[in-house]
C-alpha cells in the first residue's frame, strides 16, 4: 500500500505491506533510527513519536494508519539548531544514563507539559507510566520536566 | 610566548554535565539496530517451547521456499564449532559444565534455547518463516524447583553432573561455626528465597556481523559490555582463529546491568552465518526472547542459622546456598554465588565464624547470571536479614544490633576471618552514614510515630541495610592465588594520544553501558592536563583501536578503569616535563606542571602550555636526547587490592491492612563510594540501583511454571516498575577515600542494588511485627502480604 507521511516537515512516501508498523516505516523507510524499538507489546514507550501533535506509540499505529498524517520523531524536535526545553533539561538533570528510552521519555514529556504547563510531581510520574525507563530510578527525569516546566513558564 | 591555556582549576568532585548526551537527546546516537550495512539480510532464531525435549528432526524445506528467505541452518550445520566457553568457574573445585552449543542439536534444557534460524532480506520475512520450520520434538521429564533438582529422586538433566550439581563450593570454617553455634545463646534458623529476576536493560541484545573471504577477516557488532572479551572467547575458544581475525565492536549499548557480559550463541551464530551466505547478518533480539534467552539474575535458596550472644553480638553465621544455574551454564555463571557471594558473607560485620556452601544447581530453566550487584544482593540480603532475626529473636533495636557488630573503623585494613582468601576490605567508617541516615529520617521521632499508629491500627515500618559491597575486579595479586575470575589478572588499560593541537583522544577498555565513563574520564584528563574538557574526546568499544581491556561489570570502572588513565597522565605529565626543560633551557627537576602549562618553580610567567609542549613533541625536530616524539602513552593498571564501598539505607513503609500493599513512604540512601568524580553521575547510578533493588523485594519475579514455561515472559506479565511506584530517594554521602588507588575512588555501580532490597524487606517485616510475621519471602505483593496477614490475625502469629 502506498502511504504519504510528513515526518519532521518533510513529505515521505512508500509502498509498505498492510502490516508495516509506524515504527517501522520511521526506523527503516524514513531512516530515521532515533525512535526505538524495546518491548513488542507497547508498554515500554521507547517508539513514542508525535502523531498530530499527539504522543503515540509508533509500534501500536500502522503505517498506513498514519497515511496523509504529519509526525514528528525525536529528530524533528530541535528547531533552527536550538533544542527543545525538554532536551535541554534532561542533559541539565541527568535525567537520562543509557539514552534508549530517552527519545521516547523526551516526546512523552512534551506531549505531557502541553497538556499540563506546570505539573506536580505525582502528575509528572502519572503521565509517564506508559515510559519505562530501566537506569535513572526515574528521579531525574522528573526533575528534568519540571525544569523544562519551569524554563517554559 | 603564548599563555593560552586556561589556569588550574579540577573539575574532579564537579557535577560536569555529560558529553554523551548531545547525541542521546537528538536521537543521533548508534545503537546495534540502527545499523544499516550494505546488503544486509535479517536472521530470526527459532526457539525451543519445551523446558526439556530431545530434538528427533528439523525439516526446514517449507521455510526455506518462503519468500525473501535466504537460508535456513540447524545444529547441524555449525557441529565444527565447539560449545560455548565457561570462562569464569567457581576456585578450588571441580564444575561440571554445559554450556549452549550454537545452535542446540539433540536437546534443549530450557524454553528459548535456540534450534533453528532463518536468514532472509527483512526482518518479517524472517519472523515469518520461522513459523514454517517443522520441529519433531520429544518432550522430556522437566524438574524447575531448585530444591527439587538436589532431590535423591530427581531426574538427571545433564550425565556428566550427578544430582545435577554444577559444583559444590565452600568458604570459611565449617567446624568452628558449627560449635559457635552450638554454644550460641540463641541461635536463628531460616530459610531465604532470593527470587528470580529479568534484568530487563531497554535495549534488548542483537548482534551483526560480516565476513571478508579474501582476509579471513570477521567484524562482530554486538551489545557488550567487554567486546574485548568476546573477541577473546570467540577467538581463542569457539572459532580457533588469531585475534588478529576478528574485531569485536560495542556501539552505544542500551543499559546492560550484566547480561551483556556473556558470549551468547546468538553472537557466534552471526560471525558463523557471515561466512556462510557470504552477506552482512543481522540479529535483533525481540522483547519476549530477551525474557527467554538472556540471562537472569539471583534465584537463591539459602538456609541460614546465626548465632548471637543476648546482647545481640553475633557469634556466627553459616548459609548453606542452593543456586540455580538454569538448563545451561552463561559465561560466568558459577563466579557468580561464590566469589562474589559466599565471599561477601560477613558484611560490614566482625562475624568471628563465617561458613558457607554453595551448590549450583542445574534446572530446566533459563540461564542465570550476573545481574547488577551479582552476588552481592545476595549476600547482603542474608546478612542483613540475619542481623534483624537476631534483633527480633532478642527484642533488640535492629540499629544497635548493627553497631555492636560493626567492624570498628582502627580495624582496616580489615581481613574477614579469611573468607575473602586474604582480600582485605580496605577503609571503612560504618557508624558515619548510619548516624547522618539516622538524623535524616529523625529515627527516633520516626519509632513515636509508629508506636502512635499501631495503636490506631495501621502497619508502618523502618528498615535498615548498612552493606558493604565489593568493587574493582580484580588484582592479580587475589584472583590468581584464588583461581576465580577469568582465570588471568583483571587490570584495565588507558591509551592516550595528545595530539599536536594539544588535543586529547582516550581510548579506554571499559565499556559503557549508560555510565557517563566519558565524562568521568574527560574530567580526569581534563583536571590533570588542564586543559578543557571540550579537547578531550573518549573512545571506547572497538578491539581494532583500542587496547585489551576487561569491559565493565563489577562496579570497576573507577575503581580500576579510571586509574589506568590517571597514571598513564602522570608518565605524559612527567614527559611534558622533561621537554618543558629542554624549551627552558633549565634542569628537569626544576620543572613544576600545574593547570596546563610547565615553568621552572617559582617563575609561572615564563612557562610552555601543554599546547606548546604537545605541538613541539608532535613537530619533533628539537627534542632532548633519547626523547620519541609525541607526548602519547598506554598504560595497564593492575590494583594491589579491591574497594569496598559501605553506606546505610532506610526504608519507611506503610501496609495496607485491607490490600496488603506496600507503600514506600521514605527512601534515604546514605553511601560512602571513596571520592567521588563527579556527583551528578554518582547520585543517579544509585538512584538508578535503588529502583531495581526496590523492585526485587517488592514487585519482580521471574516465574516458571510446573512445566518449564516462562509466566512472566513479557511486560505484560513481568512488573517493570513504572515512574509512579517510587517516592524521591533522599540521597546522602560521606566520603572516606580508599588508600588502594591514588584517585580514591571505590566504585558505585551497583550499590543502590546491593543495598537498598533488604532495607525495603527489613522494613516490610518491621510493620508486620505486631502481627508475629517474622519473614515472608520476596516479592512483597499485595496478595502475599495480605495472605501473611489474614493468617496471622486468624491466629497464626503470636500477637
Amino acid at each position: 500500500m502506498h502511504v504519504a507521511i510528513t515526518v519532521n516537515g518533510a513529505l515521505r512516501e512508500a509502498d509498505v505491506e498492510p502490516r508495516t508498523l509506524l515504527v517501522d516505516f520511521i526506523r527503516d523507510q524514513v531512516g530515521l533510527t532515533g525512535t526505538k524499538i524495546a518491548c513488542d507489546t507497547s508498554h515500554c514507550g521507547a517508539c513514542t513519536v508525535h502523531l498530530e501533535d499527539k504522543a503515540v506509540k509508533s509500534c501500536t499505529v500502522l503505517a498506513v494508519q498514519a497515511d496523509g498524517a504529519t509526525v514528528t520523531t525525536i529528530e524533528g524536535l530541535a528547531q533552527n539548531g536550538e533544542l527543545h526545553a525538554v532536551q535541554e533539561a534532561f542533559r541539565e538533570k541527568h535525567g537520562l544514563q543509557c539514552g534508549f528510552c530517552t527519545p521516547g521519555m523526551i516526546m512523552a514529556s512534551v506531549d505531557l507539559l502541553a497538556a499540563t504547563p506546570q505539573p506536580t510531581d505525582a502528575e509528572i510520574r502519572h503521565a509517564l507510566e506508559g515510559n519505562l525507563c530501566r537506569c535513572t530510578g526515574y528521579e531525574n527525569i522528573v526533575l528534568a520536566v519540571k525544569e523544562a516546566a519551569g524554563v517554559s513558564q | 610566548m603564548t599563555t593560552t591555556a586556561e589556569p588550574s582549576t579540577s573539575i574532579i568532585g564537579e557535577p560536569v554535565k555529560r558529553v554523551e548526551d548531545a547525541s542521546l537527546i537528538t536521537g543521533a546516537a548508534t545503537y546495534l539496530d540502527d545499523l544499516k550495512l550494505p546488503g544486509m539480510t535479517h536472521v530470526a532464531i527459532l526457539r525451543s517451547p519445551y523446558a526439556h525435549a530431545r530434538i528427533k528432526s528439523i525439516d526446514t524445506t517449507k521455510a526455506e521456499a518462503a519468500p525473501g528467505v535466504v537460508g535456513v541452518y540447524t545444529g547441524k550445520d555449525f557441529e565444527d564449532l565447539p560449545a560455548l566457553p565457561c570462562a569464569w568457574q567457581a576456585g578450588g573445585v571441580e564444575n561440571l559444565v554445559n554450556t549452549p552449543r550454537v545452535l542446540e542439536i539433540d536437546r534443549v534444557t530450557f524454553t528459548g534455547a535456540g534450534v533453528a534460524a532463518v536468514v532472509a532480506e527483512s526482518k518479517y520475512a524472517a519472523e515469518d518463516a520461522l513459523e514454517l520450520i517443522e520441529v519433531d520434538y520429544e518432550p522430556l521429564d522437566v524438574i524447575v524447583d531448585v530444591e527439587d533438582a538436589v532431590a535423591d529422586d530427581a531426574i538427571q538433566l545433564h550425565e556428566n553432573a550427578p544430582g545435577n550439581i554444577v559444583m559444590d563450593w565452600s568458604c570459611g570454617d565449617a567446624e568452628a561455626t558449627d560449635k559457635a553455634l552450638a554454644e550460641a545463646e540463641v541461635v536463628v534458623k531460616e530459610r531465604l528465597v532470593n527470587q528470580r529476576l529479568i534484568p530487563n536493560p531497554m535495549e534488548a541484545r542483537g548482534a551483526a556481523a560480516t565476513y571478508k573471504p579474501a582476509t579471513g577477516e570477521y567484524t562482530v557488532w554486538m551489545t557488550s559490555q567487554d567486546p574485548h572479551i568476546m573477541r577473546l572467547l570467540m577467538t581463542a575458544f569457539v572459532f580457533g582463529i588469531p585475534e588478529t581475525k576478528m574485531r569485536c565492536i560495542a556501539l552505544h549499548v542500551g543499559g546492560g546491568f550484566g547480561t551483556k557480559i556473556f558470549l551468547y550463541h546468538e553472537y557466534v551464530l552471526m560471525a558463523a552465518l557471515a561466512k556462510k551466505v557470504g552477506r552482512p547478518v543481522k540479529w535483533m533480539e525481540t522483547r519476549r526472547e530477551n525474557y527467554a534467552a538472556t540471562t537472569h539474575g539471583r534465584d537463591h535458596v539459602a538456609y541460614l542459622e546465626v548465632g548471637a550472644r543476648r546482647d545481640g553480638t553475633i557469634t556466627a553465621l553459616k548459609a548453606k546456598t542452593l543456586a540455580n544455574l538454569g538448563g545451561v551454564l552463561s559465561t560466568i555463571a558459577p563466579g557468580i554465588p561464590t566469589t562474589l557471594y559466599g565471599r561477601m558473607l560477613s558484611g560490614a560485620y566482625r562475624f568471628p565464624n563465617i561458613y558457607c556452601q554453595v551448590l549450583g544447581v542445574y534446572t530446566n530453566t533459563g540461564m542465570v547470571d550476573a545481574y547488577r550487584g551479582a552476588g552481592r544482593p545476595e549476600a547482603t540480603y542474608v546478612v542483613e536479614r540475619a542481623v534483624d532475626l537476631v534483633a527480633r529473636e532478642l527484642d533488640l533495636d535492629p540499629v544497635e544490633v548493627r553497631r555492636k557488630n560493626f567492624i570498628p573503623p582502627d580495624a582496616f585494613p580489615y581481613d574477614p576471618v579469611g573468607i575473602l582468601r586474604g582480600l582485605k576490605y580496605d577503609t571503612g567508617d560504618y557508624e558515619k552514614p548510619l548516624d547522618r541516615a539516622l538524623e535524616i529520617v529523625d529515627y527516633e521521632g520516626f519509632r513515636r510515630e509508629q508506636e502512635e499508629a499501631r495503636k490506631a491500627g495501621r502497619y508502618r515500618g523502618i528498615g535498615f541495610s548498612t552493606y558493604v559491597e565489593i568493587c574493582g575486579a580484580a588484582p592479580s595479586a587475589w584472583i590468581g592465588t584464588v583461581g576465580e575470575g577469568w582465570g588471568a589478572a583483571m587490570w584495565e588499560s588507558a591509551m592516550i594520544r595528545v595530539h599536536l593541537t594539544g588535543k586529547v583522544a582516550v581510548t579506554i577498555g571499559t565499556q559503557p553501558q549508560g555510565q557517563g565513563h566519558a565524562t568521568t574520564v574527560s574530567q580526569i584528563v581534563a583536571s590533570e592536563l588542564g586543559i578543557p574538557i571540550e579537547d578531550v574526546s573518549v573512545e571506547i568499544g572497538d578491539t581494532l583501536n583500542t587496547p585489551f581491556g576487561y569491559g565493565t561489570y563489577a562496579s570497576r570502572s573507577a575503581a580500576v578503569g579510571a586509574v589506568a588513565v590517571y597514571n598513564s597522565l602522570q608518565k605524559i605529565k612527567a614527559k611534558a616535563r622533561r621537554l618543558a626543560a629542554h624549551m627552558l633551557e633549565a634542569d628537569v627537576d626544576d620543572i613544576v606542571f600545574e593547570g596546563g602549562k610547565a615553568f621552572v618553580k617559582g617563575a609561572p610567567d615564563n612557562a610552555k602550555t601543554i599546547q606548546e609542549i604537545a605541538g613541539a613533541a608532535a613537530l619533533g625536530y628539537d627534542l632532548p636526547e633519547g626523547e620519541e616524539p609525541f607526548l602519547d602513552d598506554t598504560t595497564y593498571y593492575d590494583p594491589p587490592d579491591c574497594t569496598f564501598p559501605f553506606g546505610t539505607h532506610i526504608a519507611v513503609v506503610e501496609i495496607d491492612s485491607e490490600t496488603g500493599e506496600v507503600k514506600l513512604e521514605r527512601y534515604i540512601a546514605v553511601d560512602d563510594v571513596g571520592k567521588v568524580i563527579n556527583p551528578m553521575i554518582v547520585d543517579g547510578q544509585i538512584q538508578g540501583g535503588i529502583a531495581q533493588g526496590v523492585a526485587q523485594a517488592l514487585w519482580e519475579y521471574g516465574a516458571y511454571d510446573e512445566s518449564g514455561q516462562l509466566v512472566s515472559a513479557s511486560m505484560m506479565d513481568y512488573t517493570v516498575p513504572k515512574a509512579e511506584f517510587y517516592p524521591s530517594f533522599e540521597l546522602d554521602r560521606t566520603e572516606t577515600p580508599t588508600d588502594v588507588n591514588p584517585l580514591g575512588v571505590k566504585g558505585v555501580g551497583e550499590t543502590g542494588t546491593i543495598a537498598s532490597t533488604a532495607a525495603v524487606v527489613n522494613a516490610v517485616m518491621d510493620a508486620l511485627a505486631p502481627l508475629g510475621i517474622r519473614h515472608l519471602d520476596m516479592p512483597l505483593t499485595p496478595e502475599r502480604v495480605w495472605r501473611a496477614m489474614r493468617e496471622a490475625k486468624n491466629g497464626g502469629g503470636e500477637a
